[in-house]
């Protein structure tokens, strides 16, 4: 058999799986649609998408429910995305944005503004000052935890043993903030901390997809290089890739995918970490990979969210709050098999 | 054995050298104002004790470091100018330790040698595919190039990064410590190979820890110590009792090697004399 065909094959098989899924996570999507209190069916929903229904379902539909679906399609995938690059930079998959900190740190911003914020004014703090706090929260952890590890270069152990260290540190600090607030912001700053998408309109979904139409082609054009470095950095460097600067670009666009959904939604975790691996394993690729996780984030995140709305109704769980639990059954999963058969 | 190597180093314009060059890791010098010229076409061996700069040269020659003065020089130019791509269809490396992807098979990853030659516009074409069939040849891995590279032993997954080098298809290729780990068969298939790639005319630089193995198989033989080249030159004109005293302190007596006539080094035992 070529060479060059069988490598196809794996390409392809990786192709079918992105496709597919993808098709899974927006059917899912759609037929979530109609889930909800307001008692709408898929014949309503139709007439809502198509502009034939009346003002109230328009809204229910449109400009309720449907950008928050988008948003847990896209934001899963952002999140998987940046949890692909962390684990391929890291070699490991334990390495993903909210085990080395960065999660914490958004929280921890998040915080701080409204704390400020009550200072001042005697207010909570808009959603706009949340978002930002938590976005410089989240960068500067992400920055913090680059400078602690960096010696003559990064490690990936480095980087998750600091990335732990530093939002250990940070998460005690939060505990310690949400006791000195007043009780009412303390209960809405910790209802964002658990992560939600209940509060998702048109104006949180509409950056983050410009967020990806940017992200994705800089993350596709150096996927070669991306794979060639999870061999070593001088593997990678004698086969012709820049060490530093491919995981430079690839850690700062990686961070700033899961930077826009944190700072929306407040900390979501596992999509992250987990998607990546799952991905993985279904498609049966060497090494994680941007696209096939990015659609398995997608998958887990529309589900979770699904999870949220369903579980509890008419009362909604945060979706933080169904994936911190899916992610703990992941977890002991990993490190199960991974002791068993010497691979994770 | 008639190549360029037997001819005295320098005197033809050698492609990679090294001028005045200089380098360590952070303020630790480790290499000293080296000179040092691979004769084209040779198999050059470097020796020393541990700590000597072996590596760090090596490491050096292709880039990995940068001189903290002085330069490494590829047909006259300096490396250090020669975009990252370029340098790599040029020089190949094997380095100490490499990470096999996770579920990556042996044919998977030797193709990921031909990673220099391709770019946005250049896709997989016929003479990569003859690039790696050749690498997976040379290495006898044919049989085993659908295997997953975690579930062989070390001698094969040695031999998967070989062919990955070769692969690569650089007429120089240097190897870090190539026969580490690996048990003495697989040591003398490795250095065979090393053997029969230089008389097909490329250029071969590798770092050795047996003195004899080096003894045997260079064509060129540099020796140094403390960061700087104490002899070189073909190893029947160096490898003496008093270059042995010299750069590993130890005392040895030299003989003719009974399979090849060339120096064989018996080290001095004396505990047990």
């Amino acid at each position: 058999m070529r060479i060059g065909a069988l490598s196809l094959r794996l390409e392809v098989r990786a192709l079918i799986w992105t496709v597919g899924v993808t098709l899974v996570a927006i059917a899912i999507g759609l037929w979530s649609l109609t889930v909800g209190s307001a008692g709408l069916g898929a014949a309503d929903v139709f007439d809502a998408l198509s502009g034939r229904a009346d003002a109230s379902t328009t809204r229910i539909v449109v400009e309720w429910r449907l950008p928050r679906i988008v948003f847990a399609l896209l934001g899963g995938a952002a999140l998987a995305i940046g949890g692909c690059v962390f684990q391929s930079v890291t070699r490991n998959p334990l390495g993903s944005p909210d085990i080395i900190g960065f999660s914490t740190g958004a929280y921890t911003g998040a915080l701080l503004v409204s704390l400020l914020a009550a200072g001042s004014a005697g207010n909570t703090g808009s959603a706009l000052n949340t978002s930002l706090g938590a976005l410089a929260g989240g960068l500067l952890t992400g920055a913090v935890v680059y400078l602690f590890a960096y010696r003559r270069g990064v490690t990936g152990m480095r980087i998750i043993v600091v990335g732990i260290g530093v939002s250990l540190f940070l998460g005690a600090f939060n505990t310690w903030v949400l006791t000195v607030m007043r009780r009412e912001q303390a209960l809405s700053a910790a209802s964002w901390g658990a992560g939600s998408l209940n509060e998702i309109a048109w104006t949180h979904t509409i950056p983050l997809l410009v967020g990806l139409v940017i992200a994705l082609p800089i993350l596709l054009s150096l996927q070669e290089g991306m794979r060639m470095l999870e061999m070593g950095d001088d593997t990678g460097r004698a086969l012709g890739v820049g060490a530093e600067p491919v995981r430079g670009i690839l850690l700062l666009v990686g961070i700033a995918l899961v930077a826009l959904v944190t700072a929306s939604a407040g900390p979501i975790a596992f999509v992250a970490l987990a998607a990546p691996q799952l991905a993985m394993r279904a498609a049966r690729t060497p090494g994680v990979r941007l696209l096939p996780s990015a659609a398995f984030g997608a998958l887990l995140l529309v589900i979770g969210d699904l999870i949220a709305r369903t579980v509890i109704a008419p009362a909604q769980l945060p979706v933080g709050v169904v994936t911190l639990c899916l992610g703990g059954a992941y977890l002991v999963w990993l490190l199960a098999t991974h002791g068993r058969n010497g691979r994770p | 054995m008639t190549s360029a190597a037997d001819e005295p180093p320098g005197t033809v314009a050698d492609r990679l050298q090294t001028q005045a060059l200089t380098t360590g890791y952070g303020d630790r010098t480790v290499v000293h104002e080296l000179e040092l010229v691979i004769p084209d076409g040779s198999f050059t061996v470097i020796i020393g004790p541990n700590g000597c700069g072996k590596s760090t040269l090596l490491r050096s020659l292709v880039r990995l470091i940068k001189p903290l003065s002085g330069s490494v020089t590829l047909d006259g130019g300096d490396i250090a100018t020669v975009r990252t791509k370029e340098l790599a269809r040029q020089i190949g490396l094997l380095p100490q330790s490499s990470i096999a992807p996770e579920g990556i098979t042996v044919v998977d990853l030797v193709t990921r040698g031909r990673h220099p030659h391709q770019g946005m516009l250049r896709r997989w074409s016929r003479h990569d595919e003859d690039a790696v069939r050749a690498a997976l040849d040379r290495t006898q891995l044919v049989d085993l190039s659908g295997r997953v590279v975690d579930e062989l032993s070390g001698g094969q997954r040695q031999r998967v990064w070989i062919a990955m080098a070769l692969a690569q298809e650089t007429p120089l290729l240097l190897l870090d410590e190539p026969t580490t780990y690996l048990d003495i068969a697989h040591q003398i298939d490795v250095l065979d190979l090393c053997t029969s790639l230089q008389r097909e005319g490329r250029t071969l630089v590798a770092v050795l820890h047996d003195i004899n193995q080096a003894a045997r198989y260079a064509t060129h033989l540099v020796a140094m110590k403390d960061g700087r080249v104490v002899a070189s030159g073909p190893p029947a004109d160096i490898v003496t009792a008093e270059l042995l005293h010299d750069v590993f302190g130890v005392k040895a007596r030299v003989i003719p090697d009974p399979e090849t006539g060339g120096p064989m080094i018996v080290p001095h035992a004396p505990a047990l004399a």
